[in-house]
């Protein structure tokens, strides 16, 4: 099978949905509480587009609430934000020929959602190559089609909460597409006994280090999961 | 323009500078072996960190009992991806667990 550029894009559209799906109740949550922040609507609607970061703006928004200053606002969405360096890392080997355009324009969109999709779709393999090694590799389209799939949801569930008001009931639990599509990308990439022992010391660590301000517990659980990756994989 | 806005614009500026990093680093470098190797074990290390806790502290709080519906759905959901490596089964399948489970809890 022939991978287009289109049929790459369209894939990524569709596997990024049922994230996205679950996405919307957090976008909503994330405009109701910014708009209780004082935040004006316009400003609550372009932080979204701004710094597409949901677990970053919800601090945003207690932050501007309490009163914070500025430098402590900023510095804090940083430190949130700081896992997305490790996304970078692992991204930057498959974009690494495209041109600075292409990286300019992904790494905007490189969310945790992204990432999880890509990443893994980057380690799948390259069918266009498989078939004839001179064939070019579309791969990077399909990061564009599942981040922008984010991205609109992401505006537009932004824009219910603050123009509704209104959340979709708790007892839906939406919230949990999310772990599910994680949980459906991760089982499948525990192939030896490294992978399983980097999981697994990470998800601990996520368990101790939960208390942890500013989400430091997973760049904590993240790196100690690739160290002992590592050692198991050096034994 | 208000403080906020800069804030704002500040604050983006910088997400955007964190996520580009390493993309840009190796743009322009080999990427050494060590880092090769590592990067391996950013996919299974920092997903498991982010499901672990939403399965296992759904209220913030450590809960390993049969009424931790999050943990029986996320089991099972597991189970799903391992025979089936289908994302959109298993989430399918964990949605309809959870909310079945929930039901019967009453929640």
């Amino acid at each position: 099978m022939k991978l287009s550029r289109g049929t790459e894009f369209l894939a990524g559209v569709r596997d990024e949905l049922p994230i996205s799906l679950g996405g919307i109740p957090f976008g909503m949550i994330y405009g109701v509480l910014a708009l209780s922040a004082d935040i004006p609507p316009a400003a609550a609607q372009a932080m979204s587009a701004i710094v597409f970061a949901g677990s970053s703006q919800f601090i945003a928004a207690q932050l501007v609430a309490s009163g914070s200053p500025a430098a402590l606002i900023v510095l804090t969405i940083g430190v949130v934000n700081l896992r997305h360096a490790l996304y970078s890392a692992s991204v930057a080997p498959y974009l690494k020929k495209l041109a600075p355009a292409w990286k300019w324009l992904l790494c905007y969109l490189l969310t945790d959602e992204a990432y999880a999709l890509s990443i893994t779709h980057y380690q799948k393999g390259n069918p266009n190559a498989e078939l004839n090694p001179a064939f070019s590799d579309w791969r990077h389209w399909y990061f564009l089609g599942a981040g922008l799939a984010l991205w609109s949801t992401w505006q537009a569930s932004t824009a219910l909460g603050i123009f509704l008001g209104q959340q979709v009931p708790a007892s839906w639990s939406l919230d949990f597409t999310l772990p599910l599509t994680f949980l459906a990308l991760v089982v499948p990439v525990l192939r030896d006994r490294s992978s399983v022992a980097a999981a697994l010391s990470a998800g601990l660590v996520a368990l101790l280090a939960f208390s942890l301000p500013y989400k430091l517990g997973l760049i904590l659980a993240g790196l100690m999961g690739i160290t002992v990756g590592m050692w198991s994989e050096s034994r | 323009m208000s403080w906020l806005w800069l804030t704002m614009i500040a604050a983006g500026l910088l997400t955007y500078a964190i996520r580009l990093s390493f993309i840009q680093l190796f743009a322009h470098m080999d990427i050494p072996p060590t880092v090769k190797r590592a990067l391996r074990f950013v996919p299974p290390a920092v997903l498991s960190a982010i499901v672990f806790p939403e399965l296992l502290l759904p209220a913030g709080r450590l809960d390993l009992s049969l009424g931790n519906s999050r943990l029986l759905a996320g089991l099972l959901a597991s189970l799903v991806a391992w025979r089936t490596k289908n994302v959109f089964l298993t989430i399918l399948v964990g949605m309809a667990a959870l909310l079945l489970l929930q039901g019967f809890q009453g929640e």
